[in-house]
């Protein structure tokens, strides 16, 4: 039988997991709140993020928080040319059409990352050491600090935007309705690409963060970005605590599956959750059903 | 009369000089199937890099008895439908006299049927052992088989005393032979295995079933997967503090793994090929000769590390050209003259092909290696008589 220490292993390699999870996740729900498209090529931001700093690192031999910076910077201008050359020239198509667009950006970008960078693996040097920290019976590394640290502030300063500045209240009002928004002065078109910019710049950090533990290539946006997708879907598409919820919810499930049942079911326990929430709770966990919005 | 005797006779020489020119023009076309791109392009790539090397140099020294060879690649993106296409276009098409490759044993299944109805002979490059067992008419391979690295693995153990092991392995086909293979040949080493493990080919984080394993009986952690897999697997075993022996696949034998694997990869144990302990091997070893030229060469041409990936496309390769040279030139004869190869040194082993086996090595095709300041280390064996035991 599984050992008090084994649980708590399970438990924080879950929420360390999981974090990563609700940070790709908010940025599904940020798309999807001003434009209600799933954007599919989240999991390529998160992919840049780690493929960019490899880069600005070994080849442009930058020290590491000047490659962070320029690996952000870069993804998030992939993320505002993306939305200027695929979604806005079809503003007036139907949200299927959109989201298949973004599928197929998501596979041009992949294409592009392979024949540039190649089809290896790169492995990034961790932020501060490689020491295992012992967190009662289980051990947690100086990363897994850095990815709850950063989750956090970047959750953090995500509120603070949303709700205490100008913008930020303009793109939620968007998000309840695009056409009164435009009524009252707000340029719609800008918010769809300040909300492009904002998930990209948090996919690649998200990326980032993870790559000196999972290592990062040019495909490893594909399932991160599914996970992701989970957490946001449990969330409620919220842009907000929902998500983060979503994200350790999956995390965690998904290592005392592997640890407790069998690691041959991992993948499936993400998958089956989303399933059983959609049969179940179509507008999330922690979403109160509401009206449809008309 | 001898007028007319001599221009026919003149007329007669420039012609046969005018044919056995055309006859000399007219090279040999060897057809190559190899994964490229794709997933298995790991694979694919230094065999498509390594081949073309070797024909290159077949070339400039003037050919086969006076003819060109043509190698003719195919890249079959690691996927059946089209490994099957190309093997089509190569026998139909060019008329290839042989093939080398595929490079993974879902390709080679595949092509497997087209070879045996068009008789041409194929010298796989992929593991897996049912391509050769039962031995086909017309298949061989050379990459080892992934039961011989086990065998090497278990009796490794034995030395070590250790009979207790936790298997990790990796969900997808080259994972899922090994964990038969490592479960099957168990008991015959007398090995339990206490813990049975598996991972997704894109998991990021493996400590939830490395905890489990911490908390079995195991006395030590066998990993079978292809990177970047293992290099996780290898950083979740430090950061957990497990102290168990490590031991991986050959699928991890290039220096990549211990790139991405960092600090991590010290003291881990895998088999794996002679090749990248080319320069520690004794001078008495029969292989030696051809693995230094191998690592020499490619690392000239391609300033890369040649790896046993590509080994296998070198021993494909030359294997054909042996045959040729013995005076083969159709895929009948080819096929015949592989099936007599005895005591060719190549780069996965010591080759012995036979009408019963198209496999052609034994367990001695791998030494066990261990990972020390971020490089390979050969391990010398205790047994008496292993080729990897022969002193320093």
């Amino acid at each position: 039988m599984a050992s008090s220490d084994q649980i708590l292993q399970y438990c924080l390699s879950g929420l360390s997991t999981g974090a990563i999870y609700a940070l790709i996740g908010i940025g599904f729900a940020i798309i999807y709140n001003s434009t209600g498209i799933i954007n599919f090529a989240q999991g390529e931001f998160v992919m840049l993020g780690g493929m960019l700093t490899v880069f600005f690192l070994s080849v442009a031999v930058l020290p590491l928080p000047a490659a962070v910076t320029a690996a952000v910077l870069v993804a998030t201008l992939v993320g505002v040319i993306f939305e200027r050359l695929a979604i806005r020239p079809l503003k007036d198509a139907q949200p299927i059409t959109l989201i298949i667009i973004t599928i197929g950006g998501s596979i041009l970008i992949r294409g592009i990352v392979m024949l540039v960078w190649g089809k290896d693996t790169h492995a990034l040097p961790a932020f501060s050491g490689n020491e295992p920290l012992f967190v009662g019976g289980a051990t947690i590394l100086p990363q897994h600090l850095w990815i709850f640290v950063i989750t956090v502030l970047i959750i953090a300063a995500n509120r603070l935007y949303f709700h205490h500045s100008i913008s930020g209240k303009a793109m939620r009002a968007c998000s309840y309705n695009a056409r009164a928004s435009r009524l009252v002065g707000i340029d719609v078109k800008r918010m769809v690409l300040f909300s492009f910019a904002i998930s990209a710049a948090m996919g690649s950090m998200a990326g980032i963060i993870i790559a000196p533990l999972t290592m990062t290539s040019y495909d490893v946006g594909v399932m991160l970005g599914l996970k992701g997708f989970c957490a946001a879907i449990i969330g409620g598409m919220s842009s907000g605590i929902g998500t983060v919820f979503g994200g350790l919810i999956v995390g965690v499930l998904e290592s005392l599956g592997a640890g407790l049942v069998s690691s041959g079911y991992k993948d499936a326990i993400a998958f089956f959750i989303l399933l059983i929430i959609l049969f179940l709770r179509p507008q999330g966990l922690f979403r109160k059903g509401e009206t449809e919005r008309v | 009369m001898g007028k007319i005797i001599f221009k026919t006779l003149s007329v007669l020489c420039l012609m046969l000089a005018m044919a056995s020119v055309t006859v000399a023009a007219e090279p040999i076309k060897v057809g190559a199937l190899f994964s490229v791109t794709g997933p298995a392009s790991f694979l694919g790539e230094p065999e498509r890099n390594t081949a073309v090397m070797v024909v290159d140099k077949i070339n400039k020294a003037g050919g086969i008895k006076g003819r060109k060879v043509s190698l003719i690649v195919y890249d079959t993106q690691g996927d059946a439908t089209k490994a099957v296409q190309a093997a089509t276009r190569l026998i139909k098409d060019d008329k290839v006299v042989a093939i080398i490759g595929p490079s993974t044993t879902g390709d080679t299944m595949a092509v497997i049927p087209i070879v045996e109805k068009e008789g041409i002979p194929m010298i796989s490059c992929a593991a897996g052992i049912k391509i050769t067992d039962p031995a086909k008419k017309w298949v061989f391979k050379t990459a080892q088989n992934d039961n011989l690295a086990v065998q090497r693995i278990y009796e490794y153990l034995k030395t070590q005393g250790i009979k207790r092991v936790a298997l990790l392995t990796v969900s997808d086909s080259f994972g899922s032979s090994g964990r038969e293979q490592l479960k099957g040949l168990a008991k015959s080493y007398g090995v339990d295995i206490a813990a049975d493990e598996t991972y997704g080919p894109k998991d990021t984080d493996m400590t939830a079933q490395l905890t489990k394993i911490r908390g079995s009986e195991a006395k030590a952690i066998i990993c079978w997967g292809t990177n970047p897999g293992p290099a996780i697997v290898a950083r979740n075993v430090k950061q957990l503090g497990i102290t168990l022996p490590l031991i991986m696949s050959h699928g991890v034998s290039s220096k990549k793994f211990i790139e991405l694997a960092g600090d991590a990869s010290a003291g881990i144990i895998i088999p794996s090929g002679h090749v990248i302990v080319a320069d520690q091997l004794p001078g008495s070893d029969p292989q030696k000769k051809a693995l230094m030229s191998y690592v020499k060469e490619y690392q000239a041409r391609y300033k890369a590390e040649g790896d046993h990936f590509g080994g296998h496309a070198w021993d494909a390769m030359t294997l054909v050209k042996m045959a040729l040279e013995r005076g083969a030139a159709t895929p009948a004869a080819i096929r015949a003259q592989l099936e007599k190869t005895r005591n060719y040194n190549g780069i996965g082993g010591i080759f012995n092909f036979s009408p019963t086996d198209h496999a052609g090595l034994t367990k001695d095709a791998f030494v066990m290696v261990t990972i020390k300041n971020g490089d390979w280390v050969l391990i010398k064996d205790k047994k008496a008589g292993g080729k990897a035991g022969a002193k320093k």
